[in-house]
């Protein structure tokens, strides 16, 4: 079981949170044009790493708050986490 | 009775207290502090079992978790329980054990002649022999297999114990409580840490309370029991007995299974039988110690052949004889403690050493005692069917291959020792790469992947100086890099007995024309030649190996077998066994009990249970609940006899032509406020918002970004800033994510709040052409006229003091109002209702009831919104705003969702106006068809439509606007109907929606 660094509360077990996919994926803007093909990148196409790969997850049992995680798919380990506004690099 | 191998005085269990228990019926007893082993060793008996393939006669072959032979069924405290290691399990009061795997008894057992038939049971049989034809396979070969080669049987009666689980935190987990991990949790503990020290024994100190060795002029027991009193004075210290950590997973966690009360005869009714505990840790020490091995040869599972160290243990500890006339037989000096121990208590040993004469101490003081010691010798074959009486016994030549000389000697046992295995399995888990270390001929850890260090025994050190050197340091640095401290140890001065380099040497050879059965692995009966046959048939990977001839795969997980087999493996393959590998270490280390995952979340405390506040009078007015997610609803209301179809009946009757009431609390309803709101639900919402008035309700409709319906309901404008959401009771918290999502990653620029306030309004609709009067009853300062109320409207009022919520909306179609007051006041309001209610003829109805009502009204619900449905699937396509944005829009443009054949709902009847449609029927033309059956579509829900007395459903199904009209056939195989259909609107009652407006 992960333990789970929430940037609002610590460090927390896996079993509050709620993992939500890939975090890198941006929404085209609402009330803008979108070409089908990047809607359909945007909707269905995820790479899936082997590795680091930066992630969301919702500390749905805990302060609520959606928050990115940088973890190994193959490892587990958890580099980095980070509250959604900021960056990881 | 007396006792025929317990010595008078050795050992640690407490004379002063005698226990009775059963062995195969035969009453027999042993003392407080035996295991069911060393009671039966006591007692003489050593045949307990029959093997898992050959049905030949097993006895005791270790002292603790190696154990591979001795299986019991155990029945004690009022359960039965399968596959009990008789080494590991405490004796209690009146406990009975009997053997597994044997008919009709383990002194004769028919299943035995597959041991004379052992040529036609070679590695891969069952693959190879029971696969045509294949029809067989389920009916006659599988249970026939299973009988014949079973283990225990599991108890059919549900398990009355309490099984818990515990979450705890610490800087040091020490797994296990040899010298090596007594001094890291010592000087962990020393350090401030907070420290968590487990053994899997009732007994702490592991080799120490064997071993014959001084720390500080203190034996090694008295030296541990001296730490281990301390550790338990100290505050920031847990010590732990009966505890095995079993499993290290993912970020440092670590699980341990705590047998709490398996050795007591009595205890309070909340004392837990069995405690998992989740041990997230800093840092952990494996100072898991290790296991020794046997060396391989003929007839080596007969009962009275133990592990040498075994047979040390029976007697320091337990003060039981394994044998009276013992031969040892070693390849290294660690057996030699065990044959001065039997000397010591005036047994008579012959060691049999396969090295070469030569001398070391405890070789030297083996021989000023004057015991036996034959050098180049070992036992090619022992002799005994349910026990050994003799062996053949041989010197071998240089070349240790083939022998100089053979003869046979009386015994009673055999006590064997192949060197020593490093307990890894933990290291292995973790990650950490094990690698091999030449030496000692094992596996130990490597580079680390988590936080993990072994110590010990475990990592390879097996002198007594060396662990403890080892674990201070470990103890003390690892726990000072987190407590910023680092007292002071004196580490003590040991004496003990150095061992000399033991015999690359694990399997005897065979004399010329002799074949007796050579046992790598005794759990599954796996012997030299099957791994020859796998090897000889093309399997080369140890992991295929291990699969094809079960090596190493039964519930020991070949705990005294892997390194043998690896050993073979690799001498036939001409490889050396790094090149080999090992196959992998999987947790539970040991089985652990079911009811000890499960913990207390059985029967009720499964999952929480969700309570409306109006729940106790649901109960007392005979209602029969149905889950919903965690929620208990009322289904119906049972009056008499009632059945749930009738009760259902009456009650949505009623509500067609009176009013009734039912509790919708368990609706999702979420707060939403800000100055940004309209614009959010704009986006979240497929229909307009941006003008819904103050104190007026709308209806939404909710898409996934893939164009699927999500969710529906209603959301009231409460002021400028506030609106009230409703979602569905099974997508409420998914509802609450999303909007929490878009909030707070897409769009962080809106302004808004969301939050849950499902909990803290109670709700009940008052629904039927009747509510009106009724309402008007309920709140009589209130205009609730059409005009000043209409359809989707809202107000505020006080209901008989109380503050609450009106809302007019309607989920059944009729002219109907939804009341929320706080949870606290839910079951006044709900009593209010139901007395000034009686005038109106006013029931309660249940879900069964508004599921009719909403079906025959063709309005869709979960069924419908199944996570496959688009809005125009469901005719909710007028609520798509062709103008503006929202979440899913751009996905309804594809192709695949615009083809006019596309799904779509459409309502069925009975051609006979009589049958019910099962849910989940496919609709097909041809109920004859050849199969599979084209299918044109399924039937989503079903109800009989109260207002035209006969069965109604709807249905999605291919093109089905085009459809109306037309005739199919419904067909249900599982419940075995096929109905003729036909196809008609989904909006069967009120297709205009007059009355929710009337």
């Amino acid at each position: 079981m992960l333990y789970i660094k929430c940037p609002y509360c610590g460090l927390r077990a896996q079993k509050e949170f709620s993992y939500g996919g890939d975090a890198t994926v941006k929404r085209p803007n609402i009330n803008e044009e979108v070409s089908s093909e990047d809607w359909d990148n945007f909707v269905y196409m995820r790479k899936s790493p082997r590795g680091k790969h930066i992630e969301l997850w919702q500390h749905i049992a805990g302060c609520r708050q959606w928050i990115k995680v940088q973890r190994d798919t193959a490892t587990h380990e958890i580099f980095q986490t980070a509250k959604v506004t900021e960056e990881i690099r | 009775m007396s006792q025929p191998f317990r010595l008078n005085k050795e050992g640690l269990i407490n004379r002063n207290k005698k226990i009775s228990f059963t062995f195969n019926g035969k009453k027999l007893f042993g003392y407080e502090g035996d295991t069911i082993a060393s009671a039966l060793i006591a007692n003489g008996i050593h045949l307990v079992g029959r093997s898992f393939k050959y049905h030949r006669p097993r006895g005791f072959f270790g002292a603790g978790v190696e154990e591979p032979n001795a299986k019991l069924q155990v029945e004690f405290n009022g359960h039965s329980e399968p596959n009990v290691n008789a080494t590991e399990m405490e004796l209690v009061e009146g406990l009975s054990a009997t053997s597994q795997n044997c008919w009709p008894s383990v002194n004769f057992d028919i299943g035995a002649i597959n041991n004379f038939l052992k040529m036609f049971f070679p590695a891969g049989f069952y693959y190879k022999t029971f696969m045509w034809p294949k029809s067989f396979w389920y009916k006659i070969y599988e249970p026939f297999i299973r009988k014949a080669a079973g283990l225990g049987v599991a108890s059919i009666e549900k398990d009355k114990e309490r099984y818990e689980h515990k979450f705890e935190y610490c800087d040091l987990l020490v797994t296990g409580s040899g010298p090596s991990g007594l001094a890291s949790a010592y000087a962990a503990a020393k350090n401030g840490a907070k420290v968590i020290l487990a053994e899997d024994k009732p007994r702490f100190g592991g080799t120490l309370l064997t071993d014959d060795v001084s720390i500080d002029n203190l034996s090694g027991k008295d030296w541990a029991e001296k730490i281990i009193s301390e550790l338990k004075s100290m505050p920031n210290v847990t010590v732990k007995n009966r505890s095995q950590v079993f499993g290290y997973y993912d970020h440092n966690m670590l699980v341990m299974f705590e047998r709490v009360s398996d050795h007591l005869e009595k205890k309070s009714k909340f004392t837990p039988r069995q405690r998992l505990w989740y041990i997230r840790a800093k840092e952990t020490i494996l100072s898991t110690g290790s296991i020794e091995r046997p060396i391989v040869f003929g007839n080596n599972d007969t009962p009275g052949i133990f592990l040498s160290a075994a047979a040390k243990e029976y007697m320091k500890v337990y003060g039981v004889l394994v044998g009276k006339k013992p031969l040892i037989f070693t390849n290294n000096d660690s057996a030699y403690e065990t044959a001065l121990e039997f000397k010591k208590n005036n047994v008579e040993p012959i060691i049999l050493d396969t090295r070469e004469e030569h001398s070391s101490e405890l070789i030297d003081e083996a021989k000023s005692r004057g015991i036996d010691i034959r050098f180049s010798h070992g036992v090619i074959v022992a002799n005994g069917y349910k026990k050994v009486k003799s062996a053949k016994i041989g010197k071998l030549n240089k070349d240790k291959n083939s022998f100089e000389k053979i003869e046979t000697v009386d015994c009673d046992c055999i006590c064997v020792s192949g060197f020593w295995t490093p307990s890894v399995h933990l290291a292995s888990q973790s990650g950490n790469k094990l690698k091999y270390e030449e030496k000692i001929d094992a596996f130990i850890p490597d580079k680390k992947k988590q936080h993990e260090t072994s110590v010990g025994a475990a990592n390879g050190s097996f002198t007594l100086e060396e662990s403890l050197k080892n674990g201070f340091e470990n103890g003390s640095n690892l726990s000072a890099k987190i407590t910023d401290t680092k007292a002071e140890i004196a580490i003590p001065n040991v004496n003990e007995k150095k061992y000399g380099a033991h015999d690359k040497f694990w399997c005897m050879p065979l004399p010329k024309n002799e074949n007796p059965k050579r046992f790598v692995d005794f759990q599954n009966d796996v012997s030299v030649s099957d791994i020859e046959i796998a090897l000889r048939e093309g399997y080369r990977s140890i992991e295929h190996v291990k699969r094809y001839t079960t090596l190493g795969m039964a519930t020991d997980q070949g705990r005294t077998s892997n390194l043998n087999g690896l050993q073979l493996v690799s001498n036939i393959e001409n490889k050396i066994v790094p090149e080999v590998g090992h196959t992998t270490f999987r947790p539970p280390f040991t089985p652990i009990t079911i009811g000890t995952i499960v913990g207390r979340e059985v029967g009720m405390e499964y999952m929480p249970t969700r309570k409306t506040p109006m729940h106790e009078w649901h109960e007392k007015n005979n209602a029969v609940f149905v889950d919903a997610g965690a929620w208990k609803r009322p289904r119906y209301y049972k009056l008499g006899s009632e059945t749930l179809f009738e009760a259902s009946k009456r009650e949505a009757k009623n509500v067609r032509e009176n009013v009734g009431i039912c509790d919708v609390t368990t609706l999702g309803k979420i707060d939403i406020k800000g100055p940004d709101a309209a614009e959010f639900l704009n986006r979240v919402y497929t229909n307009a918002w941006m003008k819904l008035p103050v104190g007026k309700a709308r209806y939404g409709l909710m898409l996934r970004e893939d164009g699927i319906v999500m969710d529906d309901g209603t959301t009231t404008r409460i002021s400028e800033n506030h609106y009230h959401m409703t979602t569905t009771t099974a997508q409420a918290a998914n509802v609450l994510s999303h909007l929490e999502y878009y909030l707070q990653i897409v769009w962080p620029e809106l302004n808004v709040n969301v939050v849950s306030t499902t909990e803290q309004w109670a709700g009940a609709a008052i629904a039927g052409p009747k509510s009106r009067d009724m309402l008007s009853k309920l709140y009589p300062d209130l205009d609730v006229s059409n005009e000043a109320l209409p359809f989707m409207g809202y107000k505020e009022a006080e209901f008989f003091g109380v503050p609450s919520r009106i809302f007019r909306i309607s989920f059944s179609g009729e002219l109907a109002y939804e009341i929320n007051v706080k949870s606290d006041h839910g079951m006044f309001m709900w009593e209010k209702m139901m007395e000034v209610g009686k005038d109106f003829g006013n029931q309660p109805y249940g879900t069964e009831a508004l599921s009719t009502l909403r079906i025959e009204m063709g309005h869709v619900a979960g069924p419908e919104l199944d996570g496959r449905t688009i809005p125009s699937d469901v005719s909710l396509n007028g609520l798509v705003s062709k103008k503006k944005d929202f979440i899913g829009k751009n996905s309804l443009g594809r192709e695949a969702f615009n083809v006019e054949s596309r799904q779509k709902i459409v309502g069925l009847i009975p051609i006979d106006r009589k049958s019910s449609i099962p849910e989940g029927s496919h609709i097909v033309q041809d109920q004859n068809a050849k199969l599979p059956n084209p299918k044109l579509g399924h039937v989503s829900s079903s109800c009989w439509s109260v207002e035209n007395n006969n069965p109604f459903s709807l249905a999605i199904m291919k093109d089905g606007k085009n459809m109306i009209g037309k005739k199919f056939f419904a067909v249900s195989p599982l419940k075995n109907k096929s109905i003729e259909v036909e196809v008609i609107s989904s909006h069967y009652v009120d297709p205009e929606g007059k009355r929710v407006r009337s």
